[in-house]
């Protein structure tokens, strides 16, 4: 008995060792940042600046997350139609409204004769929250379905399926300034690949669009190009998976005349089961993070269509040098991927 | 900075050739433009150089904010841009520059990056924004009948970006004669003239000038010496510039896309102002 647990320490030592230089680097990289952020976040801290640091409690919570709903009245003009006045009446140097200065509109909805506005102290980061949330509704789906079918494709022997896996692990390992650069040209608005394929496929009937340059379609474009750059790294992942299950089983369904598809819904589903969690939760923190796309292809631009909250989080930070408003950002990013996080592995855990 | 355009089209077009004494006004200007659109011959009228992200904004459109007469931040105390970034002369700003995107006049923040580089030269545009450094590139690549125009006058006179880049020297520095003595050495005016000859910059001292190919008297870009020394304007030489040029380029893109013009004015400002406060006045006195 001693023995045995003598040897549980020396070898567990030896584990410690082997993870030392990742628990290092982990920790001064990611752990020891994090909660430098999370102080940064109630002060005034500034990148460069001669003025002493000061701690201002929740005020760059405020100036994020405030918001004021209002109640516009129509003004009548000659024709008795209803005008309404500019919500910059009531926000600029307006005495009788000075809790509404600098406040923008949001959105505003008709509320029968009356208009009721949205102000925001921060319309900018309200939009890059609900421009990340759809970018990762969109791009969970996307991507980790898009990685299943592919490893499905893959997981068979075939000669030169190596190929194949080759082919589609690439863009994972190209530089993603690389493969954002390059979608630039196929997304380009007037003789870009994209644009031109689908002119040769209909004939020139296809009239050119300016993806990236369009509000209705920047987003989508970003989403595409996302899902498909990260679909061959969970294709592998999904591929492990698959490998793991026994082929006796698969022995089995085909002796009972299982179909095709009754086989992957009662076979490999659930043999996949930990790897659906893995990847969808790997996926969801990816697109949380989505930076570099954003940076390289469209600034944020068109009107804010596809700002992110790690864009703005950098751009704050250091583009503007104020390291408290990027903290901010990124301390209320961490609480959304741990919420949804958690709420996954609960939704996912194992039922008795 | 100057307004990029071939002999050839000022002749086709029928337009004046404005000099640093009579620079276009800004009807004549939207007239050009106009004429440029009507010919048919030219994809878009004015190539902005929108690529280009970055400090390129401020430092080639705040001064045609400026010669409308706004500005990007209240220049006599540098506490405060109400008033100058969204005043009626900012505003009249926002919305012809708006008009240049939404009218079809120039490509908008979407311009591909190889067409702000060959579009002129290619003929796609009739009229360039552009810097000195463009130039030399420029008639390599054949345009033989280049001519560099002054900025348009829109009210308050023609006023275009200046620039240098400064040598320093740390207060904690251990040797700060070794250092001032670098200096020197490095910008003497052999150097100068060959960083000039080598990179196409307007070279900063007029002695250095006539040691240069295309700077010297009579040289090909001479002009940007006399367009320089008659129209330019420092960007705001505050510390608060950092975010304010931020701030101004995010607002001219968010124009040029569509953005209603006052209320994207007034969010500059609030955004201008609350860093002006949150840094205690940057220190101006």
């Amino acid at each position: 008995m001693t023995q045995h647990g003598s040897k549980l320490t020396q070898s567990n030592a030896t584990g410690w060792a082997m993870a030392l230089p990742a628990i290092v680097l982990v920790a001064t990289f990611i752990i020891l940042p994090f909660f430098f952020a999370f102080a940064f976040s109630f002060t005034n801290q500034r990148l460069i600046s001669p003025n002493p640091t000061e701690y201002v409690g929740l005020a760059n919570y405020r100036r994020l997350l405030g918001f004021r709903v209002i109640t516009i009245a129509p003004e009548r003009d000659a024709d008795g139609a209803p005008k309404y006045p500019r919500v910059r009446k009531f926000t600029r140097n307006n005495p009788d409204f000075p809790h509404l200065s600098g406040m923008r509109e949001w959105f505003s909805i008709p509320w029968g004769e009356e208009k009721i506005a949205i102000l925001s102290r921060d319309v900018l980061f309200l939009k890059c929250l609900i421009n990340t949330a759809i970018l990762v509704l969109a791009i969970v789906p996307l991507q980790g379905g898009g990685a299943l079918l592919l490893a499905l494709l893959i997981n068979r022997k075939l000669r030169g399926i190596n190929l194949f896996r080759t082919i589609y692990f690439m863009p994972v390992v190209i530089s993603i300034v690389v493969v954002s650069l390059l979608w630039r040209f196929i997304y380009d608005g007037d003789d870009g690949l994209l644009n031109n394929l689908l002119a040769a496929v209909t004939f020139g009937a296809f009239k050119p669009v300016d993806w990236l340059g369009n509000t209705d379609t920047a987003l989508s474009a970003i989403i595409a190009m996302s899902s498909w750059q990260g679909v061959g790294f969970h294709m592998v992942i999904w591929l492990s998976g698959l490998q793991t299950i026994s082929p006796t089983l698969y022995e089995v369904a085909e002796i009972s005349g299982a179909s095709k598809w009754q086989t992957f819904r009662y076979v490999t589903w659930p043999g996949l089961r930990n790897t659906a969690i893995v990847v969808l939760i790997v996926i969801t923190m990816q697109a949380f993070a989505l930076f570099v796309q954003i940076d390289v292809m469209t600034n944020g631009e068109p009107l804010d269509s596809t700002q992110t909250l790690v864009f703005q989080a950098v751009e704050r930070g250091y583009g503007k040098q104020d390291i408290s408003g990027g903290s901010t950002i990124s301390v209320l990013l961490f609480l959304v991927v741990l919420a949804i996080s958690i709420m996954q592995r609960y939704l996912t855990r194992q039922r008795h | 900075m100057a307004l990029y355009a071939r002999q050839s089209t000022l002749d086709e077009l029928g337009l004046r050739s404005p000099d640093l004494d009579k620079p276009w006004s800004g009807e004549e200007f939207m007239a050009a433009l106009d004429a440029a659109i009507s010919s048919g011959n030219y994809e878009y009228t004015i190539d902005m150089g929108m690529a280009w992200t970055g400090e390129w904004y401020p430092y080639a459109f705040s001064p045609l904010l400026q010669s409308f007469g706004g500005d990007i931040v209240d220049r006599s105390t540098y506490q405060t841009a109400e008033g100058v970034l969204n005043g009626d002369a900012a505003l009249a700003f926002g919305e012809w520059w708006k008009k240049l995107f939404t009218d079809g006049y120039a490509p908008g923040t979407s311009q591909d990056p190889a067409d702000r580089d060959t579009g002129f030269i290619g003929g796609k545009y009739a009229f360039a924004w552009n810097g000195n450094w463009a130039a030399v590139l420029t008639m390599d690549e054949g345009v033989d009948d280049l001519v560099f125009l002054p900025a348009p006058d829109f009210g308050k006179g023609p006023t275009i970006g200046a620039a240098s880049w400064q040598f320093g020297i740390s207060a904690g520095s251990e040797h700060p004669e070794g250092a001032a003595a670098f200096i020197e050495f490095a910008l003497q005016d052999k150097y100068l003239a060959a960083f000039s000859d080598g990179i196409g910059l307007i070279p900063s001292t007029p002695s250095a000038a006539a040691m240069t190919k295309n700077y010297a008297k009579g040289g090909k870009l001479a002009v940007f010496f006399d367009l320089s020394e008659s129209q330019a304007l420092l960007r705001p030489v505050s510390l608060g510039y950092v975010v304010q040029a931020k701030v101004f380029e995010k607002t001219l893109a968010d124009i040029a896309n569509g953005a209603d013009v006052a209320d994207t004015l007034d969010a500059a400002v609030d955004e201008i102002n609350t860093d002006i406060e949150r840094n205690k006045g940057y220190g101006h006195k």
